[in-house]
């Protein structure tokens, strides 16, 4: 199985590598040659050095026949767009995009984007751990 | 009428003030600090700042109205995209017009079904190529929604329909000539209308006829 993550910071690297650990071929994507450091001194996947609505860098990772990709660059607008071009233009089968701003998660995942809000699921989790460690002051208010 | 501005650079300034003159309320919205504070000081509470691409922000500068017409001007083409497919699919606006500063992203704005692009770049090579007519074609207008296109095809010396009336050419399919310019003159086509060399003539073109009318007017690229 084929994956392309476009985007190596953080994210998309660690990402890469458990996909790669999961016996995926994963080809990464970055504009800056220094996110292959990320990747450890010995990546042995693909690696191309690009922007992602390049439609050239995308077609040298492999995205024609590629059965996954991770978007995941610093840019909320740069994803949302790079996950509807591979959509509608390339027919990618599984995309997952990231996305900051829950109000742009949402608005784009009704509308058919497979969005991941880090963002809305650590409001979620805040407030959820807080909730339960106070029961009794929820109660009594 | 109610127009949203988004991107207060020189296209969005400029167009603010034109917009303002014609009698039209607008929200301009621009998001860097020292941008903002110079904008505020010439167009006042026209102003808003903030992040476009932020629905809230969107909505305070009244998007839910909607307005009329909204203008994605930012330098960042993703921006304009993002702009205008919110405004579009979010909030029901009827004409969104998207600036595209780098012309290799035109087709994602076309995929994206933002139709209605400005690009500068190619603008002007639409203007150079008409100062230069390489090909013999000039591509001068895309109606992309009626798919139709205004083209502009130079008549050769050895062009095979040099001599010949207007009325007994066989052209493609889909195309019509509008008019012949030529001395310095236009006319309108007729079916008595002859070509010659050196006319200058204005066609009509249905969805990809382009390259045919080139080639029954020109004969085949060499």
């Amino acid at each position: 199985m084929k994956a392309v993550v476009i985007g190596c910071g953080r994210v998309g690297s660690a990402v890469a590598k458990g996909l790669l650990a999961d016996g995926w071929d994963v080809t990464a994507v970055d504009e800056t040659e220094d996110a292959l450091m990320r990747l450890g001194p010995t990546w042995p996947g693909g690696f191309v050095i690009g922007h992602g609505l390049d439609t050239s860098v995308l077609e040298q990772a492999g995205i024609e026949d590629t059965d996954a990709a991770v978007v995941a660059t610093d840019g909320d607008n740069t994803n949302v767009v790079l996950g509807q071009v591979l959509q509608k233009r390339y027919g990618t089968r599984t995309v997952v995009v990231r996305v900051l701003d829950p109000a742009r998660a949402k608005f784009y995942a009704d509308r058919g984007l497979n969005t991941v809000c880090p963002t809305q699921t650590a409001i979620s989790t805040l407030l959820e751990t807080v909730q339960k460690s106070a029961p009794e002051r929820a109660e009594a208010s | 009428m109610y127009i949203i501005v988004a991107g207060g650079g020189k296209v969005g300034s400029n167009s603010t003030r034109s917009l303002l003159q014609m009698g039209h309320e607008v929200t301009l919205i621009e998001q860097r600090p020292d941008r903002f504070a110079r904008l505020e000081e010439e167009f006042g509470p026209v102003v808003m700042r903030g992040d476009a691409t932020e629905i809230s922000v969107l909505e305070r500068a009244g998007i839910a109205r909607p307005p009329e017409l909204l203008l994605a001007v930012t330098g960042d083409d993703e921006d304009n995209l993002v702009i205008s497919q919110i405004a579009k699919e979010g909030y029901g606006v009827d004409k969104a017009i998207a600036r595209v500063n780098d012309p290799r992203n035109q087709p994602h704005f076309d995929l994206l079904g933002v139709r209605q692009t400005v690009c500068a770049t190619t603008s002007i090579l639409g203007l150079v190529e008409h100062e230069v007519p390489e090909h013999g074609l000039v591509r001068l207008l895309q109606l992309q929604e009626e798919g139709l296109e205004v083209v502009e095809v130079q008549i050769e010396s050895n062009s095979p329909v040099a001599g010949s009336r207007v009325g007994g050419l066989k052209l493609p399919e889909g195309s019509r000539l509008i008019s012949v310019f030529r001395h310095g003159r236009t006319e309108l086509v007729e079916p008595s209308t002859v070509m010659r060399p050196g006319d200058q003539v204005l066609a009509v073109v249905q969805n990809d006829a382009a390259l045919d009318l080139r080639k029954a007017l020109l004969g085949a690229p060499k």
